[in-house]
């Protein structure tokens, strides 16, 4: 047997090296973090992810009329990523879609949407990876949330109007997660003469300048599934407290 | 159509479409290849020593394979998406 599946596998490599087609995904590659970090990232994203559970739990059994626009923000975060958008930079990536959750749900239950949709791309994909499943989980499904939702309840709190706080919430929220990204590379890549700082500085460029425009198109596009929600589920958003 | 459809829908629409198109008019001749590979040469730079040590499990055999995946991921998407716009709107009508 192993005879048999060697000369299928060595064809097969071959062909696949050859493919003109790299594998592109636009968070931390698969195999691209060392096993010290993968394993770090796993351990702290992983309460979070436990909590977002037991909360949709909740929600789901407190609320039930909620699980279809829980459900919707999910598809929302699947449609998101699957959109590869040029960028100025030359290069492409994709928008998040978490920030829309974070601002209705709260971060925590997006935590678990997003590490749905991470698992898709990344098994079915080859799209970021499991060794650095928890990396990514922690920049797009938690930082990414944690700072949307921070940034939409400081806006509301001085009054700003509702388009506008859903409108940078998602904007920034998306932004962070590319920081993060950057941010988690460079710890774990530090630059030999520069340090941290400089590696930062070269991942930033990569990630962070790319998703600006992208970043802004995921706050647009959240503003627009915010107003259906607003016009034909007010009562739903009363209910989560987001208007009264 | 409305003035409030306008504003609310297709006006962040358009610019969303912008957005995407200016850049490819701006970089024309560009290779808008993902930013992953671009961090991929990043991590080679700095690290040439670094070797991935872990594969993906499985890889979309060819590109075409690939975007028939990031369809399907798309499409199951619109579908719940396009499922709770349907089920507002009529929810709404009968309320009325």
């Amino acid at each position: 047997m192993p005879g048999k599946k060697s000369t299928l596998f060595i064809p097969l490599t071959m062909f696949l090296l050859l493919l003109p087609t790299p594998a592109w995904a636009m968070h931390i590659m698969e195999g691209f973090l060392p096993p010290v970090w993968a394993i770090s990232w796993a351990c702290i994203s992983l309460p979070f992810f436990l909590l977002g559970l037991n909360k949709i739990n909740r929600l789901v059994k407190e609320q039930p009329q909620m699980k279809l626009l829980l459900a919707m923000i999910g598809a929302f975060i699947f449609v998101l990523s699957a959109l590869k958008l040029p960028s100025v930079t030359g290069s492409c990536s994709h928008p998040t879609g978490t920030g829309l959750g974070a601002i209705l749900f709260g971060p925590l239950p997006v935590t678990v949407l997003g590490t749905i949709v991470l698992l898709f791309q990344a098994l079915l994909l080859a799209h970021g990876g499991l060794t650095t499943l928890g990396a990514n989980v922690f920049s797009m499904a938690i930082a990414g949330p944690l700072v949307a939702y921070g940034i939409f309840k400081a806006l509301r709190r001085i009054n700003s109007p509702l388009w506008l706080a859903v409108f940078l919430a998602a904007t920034l929220g998306d932004l962070a997660t590319y920081v993060v990204t950057a941010l988690q590379l460079a710890i774990a890549f530090p630059d030999p003469t520069g340090g941290i700082l400089a590696s930062m500085q070269k991942f930033l460029t990569i990630f962070a300048v790319t998703q600006i425009p992208l970043a802004v198109s995921e706050g647009l596009l959240s503003v627009i599934a915010y107003n259906f929600i607003y016009t034909h589920n007010k009562n739903e958003l009363e209910q989560l407290h987001i208007i009264s | 159509m409305k003035k409030n459809t306008i504003i609310s829908y297709l006006l962040p629409l358009i610019l969303v479409v912008l957005l995407a198109v200016i850049p490819l008019q701006l970089k024309r001749g560009a290779e808008f290849s993902g930013a992953d590979s671009q961090a991929e040469q990043a991590i080679t730079a700095i690290a040439p020593d670094y070797q991935p040590w872990f594969s993906s499990l499985w890889e979309p055999p060819s590109g075409e394979i690939e975007s028939l995946l990031f369809a399907v991921q798309a499409g199951l998407g619109c579908l719940v998406i396009g499922y709770y716009i349907g089920f507002q709107r009529g929810k709404r009508q009968t309320d009325r």
